[in-house]
């Protein structure tokens, strides 16, 4: 802002004059009358406001100041002096007043603003020259940058990018049930249809009725007869079972087909080089799940079927006593007893009768002796002693059918431990035993050996009894304390001999089959022995080694039998070719005692039981039934053995 | 029959109340339930004079036998009529009930 300086101006009256002179113009301009050429007319024209001045007035001359007082300014600011504690004016008054200001936006090129915008538009030149380098650097290049230009496809450098995921392909399936079976039905219907299948039912029912009534009455008046029909079909199933019998051996027949075979057939070749040996071909095993843990105590052939044997249960052990059980098996059904009787007590001995071959005798633990018959198929002896009728009081331990006697009863002895051998004959309804013959072994003990009463008190145990084969009168029975006895059935109050040879229970004597004066015991004691009935002293004796059960003399040949041993061996004697060693000595059963053996009358095998209640059958091998001819010379047989038996005599002598 | 033959209608009415059934193969249980449904439906809508509403009759017995054993049932009922029709096995029952009328139900 220019500083207001003050100035001196003059005024005049004839300084507004300009004015009334412009103002004369307009008129000029207004007047229509005049020539366009004509010189503009001045007219003054002086507004009605304006003074009216005099000559005077107007020569009159007024002096203006210009000062650089501020006429508005208040001339009189008086302000408290705190120094002098008085008013004081205010010798400095502002004087300035602005009526116009305008900021100016030229800079001094040498101030300090101007130089940062300077340096500013520098530093914009040169970016913009630098970005213009840029620019046409590329298109210098050429080739690269004509490409460029050309894949945009647009200004803006577009480009669009687009992703998709697979879609899995679709796939059709079908599948159809079967539909529900159908069926199609025809058929008319009429008034008369109707009621001729409501008459045709009405018939149906009445006879319905009558039948009804008709049993009814059958059922009143006809129960006996109805019990028949059932007995008979009963009857139509024993058949059966008959039929289901001979089906069960034929598939037994099958199934056990190589041993038939071998039972048939085989024959052991290698006996043929080597002499003096032999072999037992095991064959069937006749066992039965109601004969688990029982004894096999006896076992006897059936003289009449040769296929077919009994055998009995029982115990051996004293401690150790249960039921008993006798099974009937035939060779051609191993798999189950054709037969099975069961008995209170256990079974100790049984014996075919040798003409009726039905009739099987028993004797129990319990002393009780027993006539079964095998046809009758029912668990129920046909005879029985009981108390009353003077059953034995210990176990009974042989039993042995006799011939029929002269009113044609028949008849078999027992031996038993309570010492008494008896005679038992089959009257029409009871089992009578003090009949024809009655032999007591107490007498005859005490009589006879009156050492023996004072050692053992009253009685000898007997074990085991056998009948001569020709004279039936004689026989020898084995006693519990190692004493064998000749007996005969004529003097009952003596022995006709003892034979003092083992020192334990002799379990079984046997007479030879062909030699009438030869017979052989088991003892407990391991030896089985050879005796001359004539003789007192044994003639022969083999130590086995172990505790022999039972001893057999071969049907066929005087000098072959077989023993079976505690420790589960069959031991086969041929006398004839080895008068010391068996023939055979082999183990059939593991881990079982052997009890008993017999041999077959007819074919070449044996049956041995052991104390597991299991039976087997062994075949013999050819060295094993060497015999003179058959049927067997009874002579040359008995000559065989006399030889045998001198050559041991001289060789004790 | 001879003997019954001359008996006459009144009689053979009286005798014939019982639903017959003439042909079959539905199983016990079935046979019992869908002889009852004939029979108290065709009870139900036989007026006092013998008049039978055979149409209600039969809406009744296959909506009680489709709510029972589900399917389509078609029913019959008729005095006098033949028929050869194709049904799923185990689901036919053909029986007289009244004496008069003939009852057919399958599925």
């Amino acid at each position: 802002m220019p500083p207001k300086k003050p100035t001196k101006a003059r005024g005049k009256k004839g300084q507004p004059t300009p004015e009334p002179e412009v103002e004369e113009t307009e008129p000029e301009v207004t007047a229509p009358g005049h020539l366009d050429f004509e010189p503009p007319a001045r007219e003054i024209v002086v507004p009605k406001e304006q003074l009216e001045l005099t000559e005077t007035e107007l020569e009159e001359e007024i002096t203006k100041m210009l000062t650089a007082n501020n006429p508005t300014a208040p001339t009189n600011i008086a302000r408290f002096n705190f120094k002098e504690r008085t008013y004081k004016f205010e010798p400095m008054v502002d004087q300035l007043e602005t009526h116009y200001r305008s900021d100016g936006y030229v800079l001094h090129r040498s101030s300090d603003d101007a130089k940062r915008q300077m340096e500013l538009e520098r530093m914009e030149a040169e970016a913009i020259a630098e970005f213009e380098k840029q620019l046409n650097a590329p298109k210098e290049d050429g080739e690269e940058a004509v490409d460029d230009s050309k894949q945009l496809r647009n200004q803006f450098n577009f480009s669009e990018r687009a992703a998709q995921t697979q879609n899995n392909p679709m796939r059709d399936r079908y599948t159809s049930t079967e539909p529900p079976p159908t069926a199609s039905f025809n058929a008319s219907c009429t008034q008369w249809e109707i009621y001729d299948a409501y008459m045709e039912d009405q018939e149906r029912q009445r006879l319905q009725k009558e039948i009804q009534k008709a049993k009814g009455k059958e059922k009143d008046n006809k129960k006996p007869e109805e019990e028949k029909k059932e007995k008979e079909t009963v009857m139509h199933g024993s058949a059966m079972c008959k039929a289901v019998k001979v089906m069960e051996r034929m598939v037994n027949q099958n199934s056990f087909s190589d041993i038939a075979d071998d039972f048939k057939y085989w024959e052991d070749a290698s006996d043929q080089f080597r002499e003096g040996e032999g072999t037992l071909l095991p064959l069937w095993k006749f066992y039965n799940e109601r004969a688990k843990r029982k004894h096999v105590t006896s076992i006897c052939w059936n003289p009449e079927y040769h296929d077919l044997f009994a055998v009995g249960y029982g115990s051996f052990d004293f401690l150790k006593q249960s039921t008993g059980l006798i099974c009937c098996y035939s060779l051609k059904n191993p798999s189950h007893p054709e037969y099975t009787f069961t008995t209170e007590s256990g079974v100790m001995c049984l014996d075919f009768h040798p003409q009726h071959s039905s009739l099987l005798a028993v004797g129990l633990y319990d002393g009780t002796v027993m006539v079964y018959d095998v046809r009758n198929k029912v668990n129920r002896p046909i005879f029985s002693s009981s108390v009353k009728t003077g059953k034995h009081t210990d176990p009974v331990w042989q039993v042995c059918w006799q011939e029929e006697d002269m009113t044609k009863s028949l008849n078999f002895f027992s031996v038993s431990s309570d010492g008494r051998v008896t005679l038992w004959t089959m009257s029409k309804s009871e089992l009578t035993y003090q009949d024809v013959m009655e032999l007591k072994l107490v007498g005859n003990v005490r009589d006879a050996d009156p050492d023996d009463e004072t050692a053992l008190g009253s009685l000898a145990g007997g074990c085991s009894f056998d009948f001569n084969k020709t004279s039936d009168h004689l026989f020898v029975v084995g006693t519990e304390e190692g004493n064998i006895h000749k007996c005969s059935k004529a003097y009952n109050s003596q022995y006709l001999e003892t034979y003092k040879g083992h020192n334990m229970s002799v379990y079984t004597v046997k007479w030879n089959n062909q030699h009438p004066k030869v017979f052989l015991s088991a003892s407990a004691d391991w030896t089985v022995k050879l005796w001359d009935h004539t003789n007192a002293k044994p003639i022969m004796s083999f130590d086995l080694n172990n505790a022999v059960g039972d001893v057999a003399w071969a049907p066929y040949s005087s000098t072959v039998f077989a023993a079976v041993t505690s420790d589960g061996k069959v031991h086969v004697f041929d006398l004839n070719e080895n008068k010391h060693e068996p023939m055979c000595e082999q183990k059939i059963v593991r881990k079982a005692k052997l009890t008993k053996i017999t041999y077959n009358q007819k074919h070449p095998i044996i049956l041995v039981g052991d104390d597991r209640g299991c039976v087997t059958s062994l075949k013999l091998s050819p060295n094993l039934r060497k015999t003179s001819g058959s049927p067997p010379d009874a002579e040359v047989e008995q000559d065989k053995l006399n030889k045998i038996m001198e050559v041991a005599l001289k060789g004790e002598v | 029959m001879a003997e019954d033959e001359p008996m006459d209608m009144e009689g053979y009415l009286k005798l014939a109340k019982y639903p017959l059934i003439k042909h079959t193969d539905m199983l016990e249980e079935m046979r019992v339930e869908a002889v009852e449904q004939c029979v108290s439906a065709i009870e139900k809508f036989t007026t006092p004079e013998g008049e039978t509403n055979l149409e209600k009759a039969t809406q009744m017995i296959k909506e009680g036998m489709d709510k029972k054993f589900g399917g389509p049932w078609h029913i019959v009922i008729g005095e006098g009529f033949s028929f050869e029709i194709t049904y799923e096995v185990r689901n036919l029952l053909y029986i007289f009930t009244g004496g008069t009328q003939a009852c057919l139900l399958w599925k």
